[in-house]
């Protein structure tokens, strides 16, 4: 990057081929990516799956085994962290303690001999609304705080490109969601490229324009929130993002519009367009939620597939809504979402049910057979991992 | 609970058991540095044995016991070098330790332990031999070598434990911030490492300043101020001794003690901020 | 702080990022790595050196020349035996009750004293007051003290402990006494930099689990703290077993309490026997050497910097 000149807009970033091994395993096989200029693109995650690793490839604090990277058409593959256009906020947010915030700020600024550096400084925390505590060491600012700081010093230098590594893990709840909402807004404001590595999946679905769901370093599904949360295409995502009734049978009949699958006696019929496998044995699911729960057979009814009779062996309530399972003979357990708009729940364990959804919200998945048993586990094993904390990500990938 | 009135008794025995045997402790720790603090104020002619009344005398006239001055000079001046010098080169040693991988590692880290495993009397004479092989002169370059010698292990281990606890991330933000490779060890690295830094060169000088057995062996003829109380020893230490002991004692306590404070301080400070 | 030198509690932070411009690390290695190569290790070397040789034919006290004269060890070990085994005796006494007298001392600092940082760190400074203060004029307070004309030994022979022509310096137990008091601040800060790291979470679930308070101490505390111990009783028997200031006449020693290091001192700077200080300070080292290396290996805190 020239020296003294702030990048004019976000640049886009491409990833070509990347490959990284470290010394006993492989953080990512084979990458490609695309990232527009001036989007909000999240690399969404488990521990290990390689998004950290990406994002330090991209910083230029790794360097690739193989493959190239280019920050606005430009090859950065063999610079130096100082040389591209590109900064880092850090999941420790790595403010220097022995400087105050305004000293952190500016830090960037005097590197690379930019005029003025304690006038951009103050503005850039201004825009955070931290201007009061310039003269703070950073030992006594709150967590978010802190982060806001490290934003600051990280978007004053104008970087083409902004990295975000799990920035608000070391936040609680409430001050999360209300960051999540900053950090959005600062984005639009500024017109940068941001791109945020986290593994928590609302957060990424909140703030990002573009999410490319990464497992086992390779990046499973990409594309806008709602597109991957309604029409997942791998049983990882349909169950990493948000939880999924999946379905295996064997394709028993195909129309234009649609497809029909056997699952014992009964059938599943699901759009062709949202089903990419359409014959032999495929996987097929539906959202928890988008199940309707019945205590008579229904009527069959064009455009809604029902299964049933079932048994309910479990009732949990969570508040906006309780979650029940359903033993369905021949489709196994079923888990439906169901709104509590009435006091208490509306069936017991143990009593006769039956479920329906509309047909067009059913999908169906790109994996084959075998590889969907492997996607739960890593989801399952994923989001065990969420609960005990996100604090193994770092230490897991950058051994 | 039956037996809960006798339980409360035997916590509260053992409650004041461990603050008293402390406090004992401690008394036993010190009574040699009081004896030695209250004989600097005894009107003593050469023998500072027995009390012979309160003087202030040797504190203002310290340096009028023959040798005792320039003692404690020499003493100071193989301090002052041995320490910048041992801090340097373990410095140097510490910050490649943690921050690089290399072949040598678990060779080079025998050869840092070896000197601390090693008793006094046999560095000394190790030294004192290899000298006498290659013929040269003892004297302040001798002792200072030999100083220097025995506190890089001190000082490596002392900057290692405070780069280890540096967050690498630290030095990522500084390079992520443009910062070239110097800038990042100048501005970043080196200023956080200050503390671990100043605790080594303490650590290093009180050391040298109070070793006897290695100096005794690669001195020649010069003497350091423990060497002066060796040879003192045979025929009664100047109550002088005492008084620059004594000051040397309160003066470092009194850095320790402000040190402490003002971090207690300081700590309390950042609380009430949170 | 340096003295948890000889033994690294587990070690936590995670293992730096490689680097690969090694020759930075190869420059800020090599100044100190050549400079114990060359007053370190050639020392060592040429102390062997000097314990194998030979005196010059009709030539002054002090000259010798190179040779094999492994009879300097025999002759050396034949002569000193009583003073090599009285050093690591003196040693191991005075490092048993430094441990006795410093680990509930630690524990009160480190572990009672939590609630009360600025407490803790100053009863901590009182603890380490003695390296403030020259240890051969404290190890001189003691002989002071212990003097015939001192404060105890009337009163003991008035107590009938002592015999009337009995003497404190000068005895095994004074020795020991200097030694152990000398090093007690060497055992304690250990300790102390282990205990007060220490979870108290463990000692409470040791409670919870039905332990009474000493099994827990027995089984929880003491195995958490065995870096400290380990530290601290290396850091206390290496430097008691080569000491030669307290057993000295000068000090709180005499003839009949001689130590090795003083058999060392008096051959290499008094009567100029080089070899025979030579072969001696080998044997200690290598005596010393033995037993740390068996002693660490059965501690299982081989990770030693």
């Amino acid at each position: 990057m020239a020296t003294g000149t702030f990048a004019e807009k976000g640049a886009d970033l491409e990833l070509v081929g990347i490959q990284k091994r470290f010394p006993g395993f492989t953080a990512i096989e084979s990458l490609d990516l695309f990232i527009p200029e001036g989007s909000f693109f999240a690399l969404l995650g488990p521990s290990g799956c390689g998004k950290t690793t990406t994002l330090r490839l991209v910083a230029g604090l790794e360097e690739p085994t193989a493959g190239r990277i280019l920050i606005g058409g430009k090859d950065v593959t063999s610079t130096k962290p100082f040389q591209r256009p590109v900064n880092t906020v850090f999941q420790s947010y790595a403010l220097f303690p022995h400087m105050t915030v305004l000293e952190n700020v500016a830090f960037g600024l005097r590197r690379r001999s930019i005029a003025s550096p304690v006038e951009k400084a103050h503005e850039a925390l201004r825009l955070v609304e931290l201007d009061h505590l310039a003269a703070r060491k950073p030992g006594s600012l709150s967590g978010g705080q802190q982060q806001r700081v490290a934003l600051a010093r990280a978007i004053v230098n104008r970087p083409a490109l902004l990295l975000l590594d799990e920035p608000l893990g070391a936040l609680d709840l409430k001050l999360r969601r209300q960051m999540q909402l900053e950090l959005k807004d600062i984005q639009t404001e500024v017109g940068l490229t941001f791109l945020h590595v986290t593994h928590d999946q609302e957060e990424a679905m909140t703030m990002a324009d573009t999410i490319a769901v990464m497992n086992k370093g390779q990046i499973e599904q990409m594309g806008a929130p709602e597109e991957l949360y309604e029409l997942p295409r791998t049983a990882f995502v349909a169950n990493f993002l948000g939880q999924s009734n999946l379905f295996t049978g064997q394709v028993s009949g195909t129309t234009p519009d649609a497809l029909t699958v056997a699952l014992g006696s009964a059938s599943i019929t699901v759009p062709v367009a949202r089903a990419p496998r359409r014959s032999g044995t495929v996987t097929v699911g539906v959202r928890p939620e988008k199940l309707t729960l019945l205590t008579s057979a229904p009527v069959a009814e064009a455009g809604r597939n029902v299964l049933g009779s079932g048994r309910v062996v479990d009732v949990s309530f969570s508040g906006v809504s309780t979650q029940y399972v359903i033993a369905i003979p021949g489709a196994g357990d079923v888990v439906v979402f169901a709104q509590n708009m009435v006091f208490g729940p509306v069936v017991h364990v143990g009593a006769e049910v039956w479920v329906s959804w509309a047909v067009e919200h059913g999908f169906g998945l790109e994996d084959a057979p075998d590889e969907v048993a492997a996607g739960v586990h890593d989801a399952a094993v994923a989001a065990g991992l969420d609960d005990s904390g996100f604090d193994s990500e770092p230490a897991l990938e950058k051994a | 609970m039956p037996a809960g009135p006798r339980r409360r008794s035997r916590i509260r025995f053992r409650g004041l058991g461990l603050p008293i045997y402390t406090a004992l402790a401690l008394i036993f720790l010190l009574i040699p540095i009081a004896y030695t603090f209250v004989f600097s104020f005894n009107n003593s002619g050469k023998l500072n044995i027995a009390w012979q009344g309160f003087t202030l005398d040797k504190w203002t006239h310290v340096c009028d016991a023959q040798g005792v001055c320039e003692a404690f000079t020499n003493s100071i001046i193989v301090g002052v070098v041995a320490t910048v010098l041992a801090t340097a080169l373990g410095t140097a040693i510490a910050i490649a330790l943690v921050r690089y991988r290399f072949r040598a590692r678990s060779l080079i880290s025998l050869l840092l332990f070896l000197p601390m495993a090693t008793p006094e009397v046999v560095l000394g004479a190790g030294l004192a031999a290899q000298f006498l092989s290659l013929g040269v002169n003892k004297g302040l370059g001798t002792i200072i070598i030999a100083h220097t010698m025995f506190c890089i292990s001190f000082v490596v281990v002392t900057v290692k434990a405070r780069v280890s606890s540096l967050d690498p991330a630290l030095e990522e933000a500084g390079r992520d911030l443009y910062g070239s490779a110097a800038a990042v060890f100048w501005r970043i690295t080196f200023p956080l490492l200050v503390p671990g830094i100043a605790a080594a060169a303490l650590l290093s000088f009180a050391l040298s300043f109070d070793d006897f057995i290695i100096t005794n062996f690669n001195s020649g003829a010069v003497d350091t101020f423990p060497k002066f109380i060796y040879i003192a020893a045979a025929r009664g230490i100047p109550a002088e001794a005492n008084v620059i002991a004594s000051a040397v004692f309160i003066l470092a306590i009194v850095i320790v003690v402000v040190a402490q404070v003002t971090r207690a301080a300081r700590a309390k400070r950042l609380a009430r901020l949170h | 702080m340096a003295f948890t030198a000889f033994s690294t509690p587990t070690s936590t932070a995670a293992e730096p990022a490689v680097r690969k411009r090694s020759w930075i690390a190869l420059v800020l290695l090599l100044p100190g790595i050549l400079y114990l190569l060359l007053f370190f290790i050639a020392p060592l070397i040429s102390l062997i050196f000097t314990s194998f040789q030979q005196p010059v034919i009709d030539g002054d006290i002090g000259q010798y020349s190179a040779g094999f004269q492994w009879q300097n060890y025999t002759d050396a070990v034949g002569q000193y035996l009583p003073l090599i085994f009285r050093a690591f005796g003196y040693a191991i006494l005075a490092t048993v009750f430094a441990l006795v007298i410093s680990y509930p001392m630690a524990y009160f600092i480190g572990v009672k004293m939590r609630r009360w940082p600025l407490a803790q760190s100053l009863l901590l400074t009182l603890v380490i007051a003695p390296f403030f203060i020259s240890f051969l004029l404290r190890t001189l307070a003691w002989k002071q003290i212990f003097s015939d004309e001192g404060p105890v030994v009337p009163v003991l022979k008035a107590l009938s402990v002592l015999p009337t022509d009995g003497h404190i310096t000068g005895t095994p137990f004074a020795v020991v006494f200097g030694l152990t008091y000398n090093f007690i601040p060497f055992m304690t800060l250990p300790l102390y930099a282990v205990l007060e790291r220490m979870d108290v979470r463990y000692i409470e679930a040791g409670a919870d689990l039905y332990a009474s308070p000493w099994t827990t101490f027995r089984k929880v505390t003491i195995p958490l703290s065995m870096p400290g111990i380990v530290s601290g009783t290396l850091l206390t028997f290496i430097p008691a077993a080569g000491d030669y200031i307290n057993a000295s006449n000068d000090f709180l020693g005499s003839s009949q309490t001689s130590m090795v290091g003083n058999a060392i001192e008096a051959n290499f700077l008094v009567l100029q026997n080089y070899p025979i200080a030579a072969a001696l300070s080998i044997v200690l080292m290598a005596v010393i050497l033995i037993i740390v290396g068996i002693y660490v290996r059965r501690a299982g805190t081989e990770d030693l910097i």
